[in-house]
């Protein structure tokens, strides 16, 4: 009750606030338009950023520590603001860069591109890297079990940490680093095969259905529909059951079934837009030109009707590879994905999700399982705003 | 209140692309009186709906009024305050747009569309505004006016669309109306109703409107003076009559000399030689239902042979029987005196070189991924085996015939051509086949008057090169008589009358052709009332039932 006086108070104190703010913009400028034909809530909205912001301000500044006791909230969030300022510093630095350096095409593309596509082409570019030379940047290997158990992130030995394991060791002392560098290789390379191989699938057979029609159509259509129709999570857990009892011994099995398995359900996706996309071009009068010129099936598909579905396509392999990733990492955090003693991110989150309770009182140690949350968030967030972007110029759409 | 209900002075609009603010119209001021209608023409691109928009006080997304002003009775709308023209528009200030079938909500009746604006702005009542939409239907001669509201959009024509939308905009009687193109998008044989129908209810309330066209006989039956536009400036302004008799400027005189063009005859054909085609009884059909009954027609060689009609009459069908699209359910068609196999499937190569196909738009038969290069010299290399070097060769000569520069076009893609240049470009795939027969499918509809009329003389000037047959699809009068030799009519999947042109421009007709020859809008502006008067307005109302 008494937290909902302390709400309907403020934003009643911010709406009187927001009122006071138009009318003084109102006699400061001599009623321009833009305040003039301002609504009470774009007002309300401009008085809430500015108080946000002045919260914001004042919580970065208090102690991280009150008599010795670490204050999470404070600290948590200080992490949160300094790495969005980091990334965004980073990325701008990145752009400005690329601005100057390079041929005269890549030197207009990122003068085009928003801040937030390069933070994009940057993180992915950075995962790239790490997870091709994965084995030259890792300082332990992922299977190493080293010295100490349980050693605390941030190299503190006051803290419980260790120098020479800046993130730390897992409950059975592997290095969390080169966990991560190597979880990076192979979440993100079995991602990348997976993702490629559904869009192999899923594109070939819907441009087919979308160029010839008629029972072949309904035929791959109502498959597709049937594989839908079955929550893929569900779906892929069930089959990846089987598979692993198939694979018997053989860990590396597991893996391969694992591919073509999410290659299948995801490939569902990949038909769908395909088919529409395809089926869209086909009805152009060029399809109808070509076909009156004779051409064969090959060259419409990829001469003629693949160059104009490639906007959509891209963005669509961007997300789709998102999910893909997800799936692993879920998959691997019930069990039954990318098998120990292989690190992968999902494996990662589920073995020391535990940690997490220490958020309250300790907040280096709560910070074990969140690398690889994060490692997988951020790069989540990095394909979808470079979709986003892609999205945004291929469809012509101003701001 | 003063006599001029409409002043705007000094406009000017920007567009934004590429991060910059480019002049779209440079300053151009319209006076408007109560009652009176101002015609606006030019190119597309000349800024005419820019400005039809702009006296509405609005603009589009990415567009910006930079100077200038817009007083509509005292009150300037570029300057007032959104709630002001909340109150002035769709009340006092109402718009037609172009395609009404894009503007009606697919999803509700027409009555409910139309009383949305009266009670909204608190003029009457929901019942009150129902009767006198009924009303208004009546009077713009929809048929069964007390049912036709209760349709959906979709169960109604196109000219029937437009004019409800014209009712629409006449619910809460408005002093002014924007009509944009209301027109352009129809039949000659709808257009009539739909102009008469305009007019007749302008003049009833006493309305002034603005009305946008590019087509110059449309505008001289409408407007009491014409004002002509060129890339955002004013050419010139003055009242109809003396614009058609004394255009001053040259621009002006251009775009008055267009339908001048017209081919030498022809001598009479030779009926012996065999045809190059030769359309044999034709009757097909989508699904179970046949769209096409027993058309036969021959095309000789080196001449063009038009085919016309409205939309839906079947035109197009027989092309696409031609071509092997549509195989024919009966008859065939020669070629050269040699059956043509039904399905294009079946035919081989140089068969299919030898018919090729020229689209109306334009836009959506050149592959925007593909460079002009690319699109010509597909056909080089796949007919006639060039490539490399003697491939670029042979593009380049194509573009030379088509009157583009070769070096400058070669690497372009369409969306860098203008909608001429792209239709030029569709010509030189065709030509790129040396066919001995080119299927032009409205070629000229989509464009401008002096652009089309570039493209009727490259045409003429190819086929007097190149000894080429035409099949030439239109709906525009205007068009025939420039271009063609034999003339096809067609109406509801049958051949009407088919003859050589001038026997068919010269009476007597078959009623059909009449109606068609009758309804074309000439450029002068007593037109429209004469034939209306020779018709009996009646007729109007009947000719809009039987196309029901």
């Amino acid at each position: 009750m008494n937290a909902l006086i302390w709400i309907v108070g403020g934003v009643l104190l911010l709406l009187a606030l927001g009122w006071a703010f138009r009318f003084a913009a109102q006699k400061l400028t001599g009623n321009k338009p833009y305040f003039r034909d301002m609504p009470l809530g774009v007002a309300f909205g401009y008085v809430f950023a500015a108080a946000a912001l002045l919260f914001s301000v004042w919580y970065f500044f208090q102690p991280q520590a009150v008599n010795d006791i670490p204050q999470p909230g404070v600290i948590f969030f200080r992490w949160a603001v300094i790495g969005l300022l980091g990334f965004a510093a980073a990325s701008w630095l990145f752009r400005t860069v690329f601005r100057n350096v390079g041929s005269e095409g890549s030197k207009k593309l990122f003068r085009s591109m928003p801040l937030t596509a390069a933070f994009g082409i940057m993180i992915i570019i950075a995962y790239a890297f790490v997870s091709i030379f994965a084995g030259f940047i890792a300082p332990y290997g992922q299977e190493e079990i080293l010295g100490s158990a349980n050693v605390v992130a941030g190299g503190n030995p006051a803290l419980g940490g260790n120098p020479e394991f800046p993130l730390g060791t897992d409950q059975i002392g592997r290095d969390i680093l080169s966990r991560l560098i190597y979880g990076a290789q192979n979440t993100v390379g079995i991602a990348f095969v997976t993702t490629c191989l559904a869009f192999l699938l899923g594109g070939t057979l819907g441009f087919l259905a979308a160029v010839l029609g008629g029972w072949l159509d309904q035929l791959l259509s109502r498959m597709v529909d049937a594989l839908m129709a079955i929550p893929s999570l569900i779906f892929s857990l069930l089959l990846m059951t089987i598979a692993t009892a198939w694979a018997g011994s053989e860990a590396w099995l597991v893996t391969v079934y694992m591919i073509f398995i999410i290659a299948v359900i995801d490939s569902t996706r990949v038909f769908r837009l395909s088919r529409a996309v395809g089926q869209s071009i086909v009805v152009m009068d060029y399809i109808e030109a070509a076909k009156l010129r004779g051409e064969g099936m090959g060259y419409l598909i990829f001469r003629e009707i693949l160059p104009n579905a490639l906007a959509p396509l891209l963005a669509e392999f961007g997300l789709r590879f998102c999910f893909v990733f997800l799936t692993i990492a879920s998959l691997s955090f019930l069990g039954v994905g990318i098998q120990p003693p292989k690190a992968d991110w999902g494996t990662m989150v589920r073995d020391l999700s535990q940690f997490i309770n220490f958020a309250a009182f300790a907040p280096n140690v709560a910070v074990t399982p969140l690398l690889a949350a994060g490692a997988i968030a951020l790069l989540t967030v990095a394909v979808n705003f470079v979709v986003d972007w892609m999205l945004h110029k291929s469809s012509g759409l101003k701001e | 209140m003063s006599d001029l209900l409409l002043k705007i002075r000094d406009l000017k609009i920007e567009g934004r692309s590429d991060e910059t603010w480019n002049p779209i119209i440079n300053g151009i001021d319209v006076d408007l009186k109560r009652g009176e209608v101002l015609g606006m023409i030019g190119e597309s691109g000349a800024g005419k709906s820019t400005v039809g928009l702009a006296s509405m006080g609005y603009t589009r997304d990415g567009v910006r009024i930079s100077n200038g002003s817009v007083e509509f009775d005292g009150v300037d709308l570029v300057t007032a305050s959104a709630s002001t023209k909340r109150a002035l528009l769709g009340k006092r200030i109402a718009y037609v747009a172009q395609s009404a079938a894009a503007s009606f909500n697919p999803a509700h009746k027409l009555i409910d569309q139309h009383t949305e604006g009266p009670v909204q702005h608190g003029v009457s009542s929901r019942a009150e505004s129902e009767l006198d939409g009924i009303e208004l239907y009546r009077r713009l001669r929809l048929p069964d006016p007390e049912e036709i509201g209760f349709r959906y959009p979709h169960q109604v024509s196109g000219g029937q669309l437009q004019r409800a939308m014209t009712a629409m905009a006449m619910a809460c009687r408005p002093d002014l109306i924007i009509f944009d193109e209301p027109t352009t998008a129809l039949d000659v044989t709808t257009q009539i109703e739909v102009l008469a129908s305009i007019r007749d209810i302008v003049e009833q309330f006493d309305t002034a409107a603005i009305y946008i066209t590019h087509d110059l006989a449309v505008v001289a039956q409408m407007a009491d003076k014409i004002k002509v536009l060129l890339k955002g400036d004013e050419v010139e302004e003055a009242d109809t009559h003396t614009m058609l008799s004394a255009p001053q400027e040259e621009y002006t005189k251009s775009l008055w000399a267009v339908r001048s063009f017209e081919r030498p005859a022809k001598p009479a054909i030779n009926t012996s030689a065999t045809p190059v085609v030769s359309v044999r009884n034709v009757t097909a059909a989508y699904g179970t239902v046949d769209v096409l009954h027993d058309v036969s027609f021959d095309i000789h060689a080196g001449r063009t042979v038009a085919v016309v009609g409205e939309s839906g009459s079947g035109k197009s069908t027989a092309a696409r029987c031609i071509t092997g699209l549509l195989p024919p359910r009966i008859g065939h068609v020669e070629f050269d005196g040699q059956q043509l196999p039904l399905s294009y499937k079946q035919r081989d190569k140089s068969q299919l070189r030898q018919a090729q196909m020229i689209y109306q738009m334009a836009d959506t038969a050149l592959n925007p991924r593909k460079s002009i290069g690319e699109t010509i010299g597909r056909p080089v290399e796949f007919y006639m085996g060039l490539t490399g070097r003697e491939k670029r060769k042979r593009v380049e000569e194509l573009l030379a015939e088509i009157e583009l520069e070769p070096t400058e076009y070669f690497n372009r893609l369409p969306s860098e051509l203008s909608g001429g240049q792209k239709q030029r470009i569709g010509i030189a795939r065709a030509l790129a086949a040396e066919p001995k027969f080119i299927i032009c499918d409205e070629v000229t509809s989509a464009l401008d008057q002096l652009v089309a009329e570039g493209i009727l003389r490259l045409l003429a000037k190819l086929q007097d090169e190149l000894g080429l047959s035409y099949m030439f699809i239109t709906h525009d009068l205007a068009t025939v008589r420039s271009i063609a030799d034999e003339v096809v009519v067609m109406k509801e999947g049958k051949v009407v009358e088919q003859g050589p042109k001038k026997e068919m421009f010269k009476p007597p007709h078959h009623p059909y052709t009449d109606l068609l020859l009758s309804s074309v809008p000439e450029m002068d502006p007593d037109w429209l009332t004469n034939l209306l008067q020779e018709r009996g307005v009646d007729n109007i109302g009947d000719a809009a039932a039987d196309k029901m």
